[in-house]
């Protein structure tokens, strides 16, 4: 991506997240990724509630989102999201166990940029994040910044 | 995404939709690949105002350039986002328009991603080849036909 938008993971697998930060960390070497162990965790940032840390103004930003996550799950999350008029423009790329027909048109009706099921076999998992990662490092990617006040 | 889902490609330039369609191949896609010079013809495929053969229930992923005559990209991803059954399609902007207004109309429409298209042919075939690898690893919707 040729502006600094920052990567966001919302991923509660510890192994899962390091096989895609480090990835990610090779082939968008610009990109600032945060982690986001939940749902909550991702959704207190975008929408600037809690505690932690919170989202800039006029930054821009692409999130992975796993579906299965303690306290709100991908699909709420996904859902606050896209009914905001800010940040409904945050491409969201689902990053998942569940291969589920079913469950791919719902997560496509509901707004996400692309689903990505996470094969279970390691290699094959490593070669589906290394496609991610050179996706995403490509110059020519244009994501808005998101402003306004939530 | 699986062997039967049909990648739409809108392209008016000639040479252009032959690089996306050789660079597509040659990272091993065997979908069909189906071409557009215009929204209009694209909005009638989808919209089924068209007698040519497409599946029931089909399988489609959209690159769409946003100049296109007749209709143009933003209205035909507007359209397509408005329906339903269509809305599920991932669509991506590949396109020269690189300006923040395009751009941020696009996401806030509901394209997938937003591509500038390199300037350069070697450039922009190493960017459709990292598209098209990226492809191959990713599920793709069912839609059903608009009456």
């Amino acid at each position: 991506m040729s502006e600094k938008a920052v990567i966001l993971v919302a991923e509660d697998d510890a192994g899962h997240f390091e096989l895609v930060r480090k990835n990610l960390w090779l082939s968008c070497t610009e990109n600032e990724i945060l982690h986001f162990k939940d749902g909550q965790q991702v959704l207190d940032f975008l929408f600037r509630t809690g505690d932690g840390e919170k989202r800039q103004q006029d930054q821009s930003y692409i999130l992975l989102l796993d579906i299965r996550m303690p306290k709100v799950d991908g699909q709420e999350v996904l859902q606050r999201i896209k009914q905001d008029r800010q940040l409904r423009k945050i491409p969201v790329i689902m990053l998942t166990t569940t291969d589920q027909v079913s469950e791919i048109d719902r997560y496509y009706e509901l707004g996400c940029s692309f689903y990505m099921v996470k094969p279970v076999n390691y290699h094959r998992f490593m070669r589906a994040v290394e496609n991610l990662g050179a996706f995403l490092s490509l110059k020519g990617i244009r994501v808005s910044s998101i402003n306004g006040s939530v | 995404m699986e062997e039967n889902s049909v990648i739409l490609v809108a392209e008016l330039d000639d040479g252009h939709f032959a690089l996306i369609k050789n660079s597509l191949q040659s990272t091993g896609i065997h979908n069909r690949i189906q071409r557009f010079t215009d929204g209009r013809q694209l909005l009638d495929l989808l919209f089924t105002k068209t007698k040519e053969p497409h599946q029931q229930n089909g399988q489609y992923l959209l690159l769409m350039d946003v100049r296109l005559p007749d209709v143009n990209g933003i209205e035909v991803l507007e359209k397509i986002k408005k329906q339903p059954q269509l809305k599920k399609i991932p669509v991506i902007m590949l396109t020269a328009a690189d300006d923040s207004k395009t751009i941020e109309r696009c996401h806030d429409l509901g394209c997938s991603m937003y591509i500038v298209k390199p300037d350069k042919n070697e450039g922009f075939t190493d960017a459709v080849r990292k598209i098209g690898l990226f492809l191959s690893v990713v599920e793709i919707p069912q839609v059903s036909t608009v009456v």
